[in-house]
């Protein structure tokens, strides 16, 4: 029985493990170029290193170019997340708990952003921004992305929210709780697994962003990890141990993030997706 | 069920003895008007973000591209549709339709079934399963432009990974130019788009065919159907929500595609691999015709919202109205 099954499973291992490989295999390649010379990975492109070379790696922890760039992903991937959050828990709760006039036409004004890609609006808002005065300041991005990262949050906060019990927003009221009140001291801490999950997808979608910061951000003081990436490559196009060996470090923080958070991330997309 | 602020359900401390009916009015009138207050209130900071950020770009766009316009002062130079007969005339702006059209079509064809097939592949019990998806799924929280370089170097002609590892196992023939050269650049892109995209696809396929029911297969294999017959008979249909929603992000996400070009490509060889967003860009930022750019934005969006609603209007109509009947089940 048990190798009847496996005969009949065995094709279909072959073919896991090669599309596995074809997914590991750049990312390895690339750990494995940054432990070699330049020189080497010309002779010896494929194999594991002669030497392992680790200065490419520490060279640029070293700098703090390269800590600047995580510095500033970090700090514009929370204040994304923070003001996507808070502003968007609010619009749920009002769509969740209240009837009230133009309700339907509000929402469906939000689910509409679901719909048009960044890209539309880039220029324009790149205009308004010049205009503002937010040019090469982190708030040209972080406001920006809290913006277009409206729909998606309030969409699943939304559907979280409507789920809480009716009778412990009556009880809530008969002891006195504000519409407010409640939505601060009983409904945001109900709600927190999925405040992790709308957080999870801000910080993501603001740690990957290329677009809206290389509008915005003409001088390297603000850059985020992707600009510096482009910029590294552009800079040492000849040295390609050294940039694969920046890839890698470029990569480390989104992996950990991933495997850290793996079960809220695919969790909000999913639901994003499907309740979108 | 969900809104307990309705106004009439309302027990303040002023609701003893009852007014007199005129009076009675009134004060439900205004307790609604409160109510209403109440409700918009907790949506100003989403309007405000959102109105400022994302409409007003978006209507600014509209009124830019009926002039023509470097992007400084305001625009005056009223050129009427000109930008929009110009745009129907590029030939740059024609590719890009076509080679999103294309990029649309491959997906749909290729990537998502081969998607679809992985995901039915680890939704059985199979050992690995947990890695294997955790691997598929990697390249997707990777950011689009670090994919791009990474990419980039791999396709080096003869340098990068791909021509050493055909050479080495006798296939010099197949390697090349890749992003360099005109004739295999959409399809070195369609396979890092496919590399980076579709363990995510195949995680909304998992979730879909997780919330399929085994009783439904088990009773169709009770039936007598194989394999084939159970998949394409209970399982397709069930999941055909989740492909839709899947087959949705796949278009939209070609239609807006701008970091992996412009990071491997920026576009080139001469416009080959050139996308609208990487046009707009091209105009909008580097030759500073941000009248004829804003028409591109505008195409976009057009493009975007006519595949749209006539995607909702045909394809997700069944999904919605189950959607909008709990809605309105829910409401009130």
């Amino acid at each position: 029985m048990s190798d009847r099954k496996t005969g009949r499973t065995l094709p279909l291992h072959l073919v896991l493990v090669a599309v596995g490989a074809a997914m590991a295999v750049p990312l390895v390649y690339a750990v494995l170029s940054g432990f070699k010379s330049t020189d080497e990975l010309s002779r010896n492109p494929i194999g594991l290193p002669d030497s392992w070379l680790t200065s490419n790696y520490t060279d640029i922890l070293r700098t703090g170019a390269f800590w600047q760039l995580v510095g500033s992903s970090t700090l514009i991937a929370i204040g994304t997340t923070v003001v996507v959050v808070a502003v968007s828990a609010l619009a749920a709760f009002s769509f969740a708990r209240f009837a009230f006039r133009g309700r339907e036409a509000l929402f469906t004004l939000f689910t509409m952003g679901l719909m048009f890609p960044f890209a539309v609006a880039a220029l324009p808002l790149f205009l308004l921004l010049r205009q503002l005065g937010l040019l090469d300041n982190p708030l040209g991005v972080i406001l920006p992305q809290a913006a277009f990262g409206l729909p998606m949050t309030i969409v699943i906060l939304r559907g979280f929210f409507r789920e809480i019990p009716a009778e412990l927003e009556e009880a809530a009221t008969l002891d006195g709780c504000g519409p407010l009140g409640f939505f601060w001291r009983i409904l945001l801490p109900m709600a927190r697994p999925a405040l992790g999950t709308v957080s999870v997808l801000a910080v993501v979608g603001s740690w990957n962003n290329f677009f809206l910061p290389l509008l915005v951000f003409t001088d390297s003081t603000w850059w985020t990890i992707p600009i510096g990436v482009q910029q590294f490559q552009g800079q040492y196009s000849a040295e390609y141990a050294r940039v694969f060996a920046y890839l890698v470090l470029a990569m480390v923080p989104a992996l950990a993030f991933y495997s850290v958070a793996e079960r809220q991330l695919v969790g909000g997309l999913t639901a994003g997706a499907t309740k979108g | 069920m969900t809104s307990t602020y309705l106004p009439d359900k309302r027990s303040g401390p002023d609701a003893g003895a009852p007014p007199p009916p005129a009076e009675a009015a009134r004060g439900r009138g205004r307790r609604r008007t409160r109510h209403w207050l109440t409700a918009v209130a907790f949506q100003v900071p989403a309007l405000m973000l959102f109105g400022v950020l994302v409409l007003l770009p978006m209507l600014f766009a509209l009124y830019a591209s009926f002039f023509r316009w470097g992007g400084f002062g305001m625009p005056e130079d009223y050129t009427g549709l000109d930008n929009f007969t110009r745009l129907l005339d590029d030939p740059v702006f024609l590719g890009d339709l076509w080679r999103c059209l294309v990029l649309v079509v491959f997906s749909l064809v290729v990537q998502l079934p081969f998607a679809l097939a992985l995901a039915v592949a680890l939704n059985q019990r199979i050992r690995g399963r947990a890695v294997y998806r955790m691997l598929f799924f990697a390249p997707y929280i990777l950011s689009e432009a670090i994919t791009g370089v990474l990419f980039a170097m791999i396709f080096a002609p003869d340098q990068g990974l791909a021509d050493h590892v055909l050479g080495a196992v006798g296939l010099d023939g197949l390697g090349g130019e890749w992003f360099a050269d005109p004739s295999t650049v959409m399809a070195t892109l369609f396979l890092v788009m496919t590399w980076k995209y579709f363990g995510f696809h195949m995680m909304l396929y998992l979730a879909g065919l997780q919330s399929i029911p085994a009783e439904l297969t088990e009773a169709a294999l009770i039936d007598g159907a194989g394999p084939w017959q159970r998949f394409r008979h209970v399982t397709l249909p069930l999941l055909a929500p989740t492909l839709r929603i899947s087959v949705f992000l796949s278009v939209i996400g070609s239609v807006q595609l701008f970091d992996l070009v412009w990071v491997t490509t920026a576009g080139g060889p001469d416009h080959h691999s050139e996308t609208m967003a990487v046009t707009m860009f091209q105009y909008g930022f580097k030759r500073y015709q941000v009248g004829y750019a804003s028409a591109i934005s505008v195409a976009m969006f057009a493009i975007s919202l006519v595949f749209a609603l006539a995607y909702q209007r045909f394809v997700l109509r069944r999904d919605l109205e189950g959607a909008t009947t709990t809605l309105r089940g829910g409401g009130s």
